[in-house]
């Protein structure tokens, strides 16, 4: 058995962890956090030449054609650096959707450009409220063009195109739903930036007016290719809540062996010990379910969606509990702007609702479990 | 990253689901496969006599103490192969219960400290079961304070004469020897005054007393030594080296990677899938969902984490602390898992037994579980050693460390 990652593969988390400890600062992050800037464009250049863009996208589309292993020690990475560039909507999403429904044609056109650092994708589903669902789709696809609002969309504003939920039938079944691409810089296309619990990942809302679509795979597949979309970005985005676990829980671990009070450092008491201890249990179950994530994801296994729900739950909930318990060991300080705490803890509870929340990653886990079972 | 064997690994893999295959106790396999925690297993045979008779076929094939070298009754395997056996024994590993504690943690004692006559003599009876072993270490003075304990050992001419009680200790009742643990010099600090022995259970002047459990079972049981004499050559280490030799003891005792931990979900979720409430199946439910949902990313981050140390021994090297995680996440999980399953049968949950739903699993479980998060290793101690040991943090601040054993307060007030 060798259910770990392979030296190399270690090596490129390494080389990863060093790369982004040099280029993504706290204070870099910061310059995005302060909203002076929309994202890091120097860092995004660098990703793009260290090959970390297109690690999984194959050579011939101007990848570096390694794999999705490789990738998941990168996203564990950019959770930990709280990196401020459009990565989760580009290359887990967007990136995602063509590598599974795209024609030839459509990857050539955006695959490289996406590689080379050049194009920022995203994934436009949500339209308000609610979770994943076919009957949450109601902007309309016809004749080409598409008409609707779709909110919150992930770094919509910088994004140089998206792939699109649309509705094409009314029976009421999953069928409804089709793909689009749409070049969002084209006519028929209003971004709007939305304030968001983490302002180093933009959110945005797009108003389609009669904006000219291409379709992404078959009329009435699009639920179906979703689905397959968000499983995958599922495991890919644990392993940027691991990445940013082990970092929230090591910067508590840190304050609570400088922090003297009392006449002893704080991490002497149990109270504090063994509220860091929880989160340690926390990060190690998240960690392990990830993993059996990556293994489904890298192989394409038949135990993908289950392992998938399971990996999200478990990362969401360790990354909240390692977040807002960062901030409780470092008392009163981490409650400040000037201190790095909020930074994850933003992360963390963005990241908790992104792929759809909480509840409706419980609900797919259970009916995905019965499923298995069944079968 | 793959769940493949080695050729190697498949290989003794294969042997061993071949010979388990033609020589388990079969009919058995259906209660042992269905056994959870608190509930007792075999209706129709003395599981004593059923695990005796298991070890020691096992034994006569070369199987039994797996890690353990050939000439002391063991195989010589390496620790994957261990692992590898324990899964293919399945639900028949049930059986080696009452051997655990002789074959994880007094064998290894004996072979890091014991004379190589004894080693010869008391090790091959104890891997093939026709001895069993206990550890006399807990004391009602000493829990989790286990340096704490007060139990004499005194020199008298070439002998140790014992005076003194130990508390929750498995299996003493039907146990021929034990380690015991004791204190020889109480005039200095705690951790430095004890020596360890091994003792025959039935010498003069030991006493078994079964304790009573809040569950009403009785798996453990009150030791009393009254002079009871001990011959210094079964001492184990030297004298006031006690403390180092335990955590030899102990170090096993947290080392047995790959066991499988109970968390009680697999019998909830079964359950909940057959189950139905008052407004539809329980399965269907809301609430019943996201219950089960958390549970099942616990349960399958314990099997994931142990997969990770299966594969650091595949490699050949030693597991991280992650493991440490396991009896302290199914601990109280088996606890709210069985107190959950009893709310979903509403005020018929008060009743259990024979006649009850499932035949009183739910509620046997509820009865056992707050053990499971003392022995061992109490939740604090476990979240102790992850804090110190795994993130670094101070050890807890001593004030005993330094003081005579003797001049230590023995009440908190009086």
């Amino acid at each position: 058995m060798n259910f770990d990652f392979s030296d190399d593969q270690k090596q490129l988390r390494d080389q990863a962890r060093k790369f982004l400890a040099e280029k993504c600062s706290p204070k870099a992050v910061r310059v995005v956090l302060d909203g002076k800037a929309p994202y890091d464009k120097e860092l995004w250049k660098g990703l793009a030449e260290m090959g970390f863009l297109g690690v999984a996208i194959p050579e011939e589309f101007g990848g570096a054609g390694a794999g999705h292993l490789e990738l998941c020690v990168i996203a564990e990475e950019m959770g930990r650096a709280n990196a401020p560039v459009p990565f989760s909507s580009t290359v887990y999403l967007a990136a995602e959707a063509l590598l599974i429904a795209g024609s030839d044609a459509q990857k050539k056109k955006w695959l490289p450009a996406i590689a080379s650092g050049e194009a920022i994708g995203t994934l436009a589903l949500f339209e308000g409220k609610g979770n994943p669902a076919p009957k949450n789709v109601k902007l309309s696809a016809a004749n080409g063009v598409l008409n609707g609002v779709k909110k919150p969309v992930p770094d919509a504003a910088i994004a140089d195109f998206a792939v699109v939920a649309a509705r094409t039938g009314s029976s009421g079944r999953d069928g409804d739903i089709s793909l689009f691409l749409v070049d969002l810089k084209g006519a028929g296309v209003a971004v709007k930036s939305l304030t968001n619990l983490d302002p180093t990942r933009g959110q945005a809302e797009i108003t389609f007016s009669d904006c000219k679509a291409e379709p992404l795979g078959a009329a009435g597949e699009g639920w179906s290719i979703l689905t397959q979309i968000l499983d995958r970005a599922a495991v890919l985005c644990a392993f940027e809540q691991v990445g940013g676990s082990d970092r929230a829980l090591e910067m508590g671990r840190d304050y609570a062996l400088d922090r003297i009070a009392f006449g002893r450092q704080i991490g002497s008491f149990q109270a504090v010990k063994h509220m860091l201890a929880d989160m340690y249990v926390s990060a190690t179950l998240a960690r392990s379910n990830s993993y059996y994530g990556a293994w489904a994801l890298s192989t394409n296994a038949a135990e993908l969606p289950e392992a998938a729900a399971a990996a999200r739950i478990s990362a969401t909930q360790a990354f909240q509990h390692c977040a807002k318990n960062n901030i409780q060991v470092h008392g009163g300080m981490g409650f400040t702007w000037e201190f790095d705490c909020h930074m994850y803890y933003r992360r963390a509870n963005a990241m908790a609702l992104g792929l759809g929340s909480l509840s409706y990653w419980e609900d797919q886990l259970i009916d995905r479990m019965r499923k298995k079972n069944a079968a | 990253m793959n769940f493949d064997d080695t050729p190697q690994e498949a290989e003794f893999r294969a042997t061993a689901r071949a010979w388990i295959g033609a020589n388990a106790p079969k009919q058995y396999e259906d209660e042992l496969r269905k056994s959870s925690l608190g509930r007792t297993v075999l209706r129709n045979a003395d599981i004593l006599d059923v695990a005796k008779a298991w070890q020691k076929k096992k034994a006569d094939a070369g199987w039994a103490c797996l890690h353990w070298p050939k000439e002391y009754g063991g195989r010589g395997s390496s620790p994957i192969e261990r692992v590898i056996w324990s899964q293919e024994e399945g639900p028949f590993g049930q059986l080696s219960r009452m051997f655990i504690i002789g074959h994880g943690m007094c064998g290894p004692t004996m072979m890091a400290f014991a004379r190589e006559e004894h080693k010869r003599t008391y090790l091959p009876p104890l891997a093939s079961g026709e001895k069993v072993w206990c550890q006399l270490f807990s004391e009602p003075a000493g829990g989790s304070d286990v340096a704490g304990l007060r139990t004499r050992a005194e020199k008298d001419g070439d002998d140790w004469v014992i005076n003194g009680q130990k508390i929750w200790t498995s299996g003493a009742h039907y146990s021929d020897y034990g380690i015991l643990l004791t204190r020889t010099d109480p005039t200095v600090p705690k951790h430095k005054g004890l020596t360890m022995f091994f003792l025959d259970m039935k010498s003069p002047g030991v006493e078994v007393r079964p304790i009573k459990q809040a569950s009403g079972a009785s798996d453990f049981n009150e030791v009393y030594f009254t002079n009871v004499r001990i011959p210094d050559h079964q001492r184990l280490g030297e004298v006031g080296d006690g403390w180092n030799v335990s955590l030899t003891t102990l170090m096993n005792e947290r080392s047995a990677i790959g066991a499988a931990v109970s968390t009680g979900f697999p019998e909830l979720f079964e359950y909940c899938s057959g189950l139905m409430l008052d407004d539809g199946p329980a399965i269907e439910d809301r609430a019943v969902r996201s219950k089960l949902a958390n549970w099942a990313v616990k349960a399958s981050g314990l099997k994931y984490t142990s997969m990770r140390a299966i594969s650091a021994l595949s490699k050949g090297e030693r597991p991280g602390p992650e493991n440490s995680i396991g009896k302290l996440v199914a601990g109280s999980m088996i606890q709210d898992v069985a107190t959950y399953a009893l709310d979903l049968q509403g005020a018929s949950g008060v009743v259990s037994g024979e006649d009850s739903e499932l035949a009183g699993r739910f509620q046997a479980m509820l009865l056992r579980a707050p053990g499971t998060r003392v022995e061992g290793g109490t939740d604090e101690i476990m979240r102790n050693i992850i804090a110190e040991r795994v993130l670094g943090l101070p050890g807890d601040i001593r004030v005993d460390k330094d003081v005579p054993f003797n001049k230590i307060p023995t009440k908190g007030r009086s």
